[in-house]
């Protein structure tokens, strides 16, 4: 048993171990952290398949953004766990045996023993360049029109969630920067005629403007 | 030796607890998107996998393009959590039945 193999065993481990955490710990926020746990032991199994960018990518990306969303979200929300958790021992049979037999049909269906080849030599240093310019070759040679599509759907993303959280209150003063911008002088200032008044008269003689 | 089985074993079982927390979970939508984002994970390490095994990138290239879209579809799946929670108070599934499907 070489050193990857072990340090592989190991990571795997960790990620199933958190995997399981995550789907039964109580608290969400609790399975957010597990979660982390996950992606951070995948990213290590990931470096083993010598996929480093991704391996980097994970982490940045879903550690680094889309779990700190989570977590902002799960505390955010006020919930109330009890009734969420009712109906977990009640369908835990149920999920373990669809989950076990799924798992038994896959590793039947994929051939885990005729699997067993090992790995040819590193294609990238094969090809004499890094994972990552390897990896860049592809990208922006041959997919370059699917990167430009994501960047689109990551703005498309973007455009969909901020008014959808967005919220105008009623009855909050605030400033608006449009309306400040669009204001002029008129609107603000009444310039009103009237006649030049002797100071000896009477005070209701002349028409007088509040 | 890590072979090729490996890193689809460890794939197929991300993939099965996924399953089973969406069968064990059925009421919280929170976990409900984190057991998507765990199955999303399991066929990443698949094609991370054959991408090594084969020597062709297109697998990680398209490992890229999961995590873009799995990034948009958590963060527009989360706001529609928020704005769920604001109108309703409640991210129980079992109470969401307004459209009486």
């Amino acid at each position: 048993m070489s050193f990857q193999l072990i340090c592989f065993y190991a990571f795997a481990a960790v990620t199933v171990g958190a995997a399981l955490a995550v789907i039964s710990v109580r608290s969400p926020v609790h399975a957010a952290l597990c979660l982390v746990l996950t992606f951070f032991s995948t990213a290590c199994t990931w470096l083993l398949a010598d996929a480093e960018f991704l391996a980097i990518a994970l982490v940045l990306v879903y550690v680094g953004a889309v779990m700190v969303l989570f977590l902002f979200v799960v505390m955010m929300l006020d919930l109330d766990l009890d009734p969420l958790r009712e109906g977990f021992v009640r369908a835990l049979p149920v999920g373990l045996v669809v989950a076990v037999v799924m798992l038994v049909e896959m590793l039947g269906l994929i051939g885990v023993r005729t699997m067993q080849l090992p790995a040819p030599p590193e294609p990238a240093a094969a090809a004499g360049m890094s994972n990552t310019s390897w990896l860049a070759n592809a990208l922006f040679s041959q997919f370059l029109l699917p990167f430009e599509v994501a960047a689109l759907i990551l703005t498309v993303a973007i455009v969909a969630a901020i008014p959808l959280t967005l919220r105008h209150r009623v009855g909050v003063r605030t400033q608006d920067p449009g309306r400040q911008v669009r204001v002029k002088a008129r609107d603000r200032v009444r310039i009103v005629k009237m006649a030049a008044e002797k100071p000896a008269m009477p005070a209701d003689a002349g028409e007088t403007t509040p | 030796m890590i072979t090729l089985a490996h890193f689809l074993t460890l794939g197929a079982v991300l993939f099965c607890i996924a399953v089973a927390g969406i069968f064990i979970n059925r009421k919280n939508v929170i976990t409900l998107l984190m057991a998507i984002e765990l199955m999303l994970l399991a066929v990443n390490t698949n094609f991370v996998a054959f991408s090594r095994f084969l020597g062709d990138p297109s697998g990680q290239v398209f490992v890229f393009f999961i995590l873009t879209v799995a990034a948009a579809e958590s963060a527009i799946g989360l706001a529609i959590l928020v704005v769920l929670f604001r109108n309703r108070a409640t991210i129980n599934v079992t109470e969401i039945d307004s459209m009486k499907g």
